[in-house]
């Protein structure tokens, strides 16, 4: 019993460590590819496949800089904050079918979403205590766009278990059948641009907003707590993608074999992974006003609207 | 999966811990491999290259007060969505209209913000 949950647990860890480095190494190699250009091509010799551990050696033995004027605990818990709620998201994300999860809780879904929401947190103790003014602007920035996207997150979520009955994330896959494509459609296109703006990814990238606020609400940031809160923004990533393949793509299920589904369940959310990465070289920033406008009178009511689709559908069925 | 409710939480109260172990782990490590050699310019909050311009904490105009309020008004409701979404199956026709006056509150109150014009950015 003691040695399941370490194995568990272990493997979590091992997803958590692993999957944000190779969505990095995707977008060095894909970014680079995408611009015409050659991506890292050193380090490790073939293709650069090493350049990732290099940065990682190199944060490493960085000098720990904390400004003077900073408010150094809450500057130094930061990166933690933003980091440890994407491993505990993890834990919940079924990868196969039967006892291939982490933990299977109730109500996994709702756990789910509260810890995604703690990234907001994350980076107003990042930008506030920095005690810089382009992080504080980042920080400002940050929290009104995550409070705001966090609604049509949760509403676009909501229609999920209304489908299916169930909070419980297996289940969830268990209820899916293909035709959510088309029912969950504006449910799945909500969520996933919800959660590309929660983790604050371009188009939605406005609080780091590399070329205007130096570098958001990371500004004061070097070495290897730089390194932990990018590692947060990969973990987000993988996260988001991985929710969104589990809610609206039917998680392990695919042609083939069952004992194969962690196989669907890593590819789904690997290509979305893919599309995030895509999504920053195709798209321009969005400006403030821009990305409030989109989120309140775009995507709040399609996910109200879907919420009564998916009843009123439901309902007939049952 | 049919481990008990507290072990459920159990696992993940461990796996919080083994999150907060995992950075302070790296953090020691970094402390025995990193070089230190501090001083005054060093630690000078960072304002591209020049001296900072007055104090550390600036004064930002919050304008998005009034979507914190509709965001607390909506998230709240929200919150309730998710214990009736569990149950709904086994209510029906019920709870499908209670749903609907429900979302029909909300759209109206979004209805009503965006045409007194608060959900412009000033």
């Amino acid at each position: 019993m003691v040695f399941e949950i370490v194995l568990r647990l272990a493997g979590v860890m091992a997803a958590f460590l692993v999957l944000p480095l190779l969505v990095g190494q995707t977008e060095h190699k894909l970014m680079a590819h995408m611009q015409g250009r050659l991506g890292p091509m050193h380090a490790g010799r073939f293709h650069g496949w090493a350049q990732l551990i290099a940065d990682g050696v190199k944060f490493a033995q960085k000098e720990d800089v904390v400004p003077a004027a900073a408010d150094k605990p809450v500057f130094r818990l930061a990166p933690a904050v933003a980091l440890v709620p994407y491993l505990l998201v993890l834990l919940f994300i079924p990868l196969g079918p039967g006892d291939l999860v982490g933990s299977s809780l109730d109500m996994g879904l709702f756990v789910v979403l509260a810890l995604v929401g703690v990234g907001v947190l994350a980076v107003l103790m990042a930008g506030w205590a920095s005690a810089n003014k382009y992080t504080l602007v980042g920080a400002l920035r940050g929290a009104a766009q995550l409070m705001a996207y966090e609604l049509p997150l949760v509403l676009a979520a909501a229609s999920v278990p209304v489908a299916a009955g169930t909070l419980n994330l297996q289940g969830i896959v268990e209820a899916w059948n293909p035709w959510w494509l088309l029912w969950q459609l504006p449910a799945a296109l909500v969520f996933f641009t919800a959660g590309v703006a929660e983790i604050r990814r371009p188009p939605f990238d406005a609080p780091v907003a590399d070329s205007e606020l130096v570098f958001g609400y990371l500004t004061e940031y070097t070495g290897l707590r730089f390194a932990l809160l990018l590692l947060a923004e990969y973990a987000g990533i993988v996260v988001i993608a991985a929710l969104t393949s589990v809610l609206f793509l039917g998680g392990w299920k695919g042609p083939g074999p069952e004992w194969l589904g962690w196989l669907w369940t890593l590819l789904k959310t690997g290509a979305l992974s893919v599309v995030v990465i895509w999504l920053r070289v195709a798209w321009p920033r969005l400006r403030v006003d821009q990305i409030q406008a989109l989120c309140w009178k775009g995507l709040v009511p399609v996910a109200l609207a879907q919420l009564v689709l998916t009843t009123v559908v439901a309902l007939a069925i049952s | 999966m049919s481990s008990s409710l507290l072990g459920d939480y159990a696992v993940f109260g461990v796996l919080l811990l083994a999150g907060f172990a995992f950075v302070a782990f790296a953090m020691l490590a970094n402390r025995a491999l990193r070089p230190s050699a501090p001083s005054a310019a060093k630690s000078m909050t960072y304002e591209c290259g020049v001296d900072p311009v007055g104090g550390d904490w600036a004064q930002v105009q919050i304008r998005y007060y009034v979507y914190a309020f509709l965001f607390v008004l909506f998230a709240v409701e929200a919150l309730f969505l998710f214990p009736w979404a569990a149950v709904f199956a086994s209510f029906g026709a019920a709870a499908a209209a209670e749903m609907g006056v429900f979302v029909g509150v909300l759209a109206l109150g979004l209805a009503y913000a965006w045409r007194k014009g608060v959900l412009k950015w000033r």
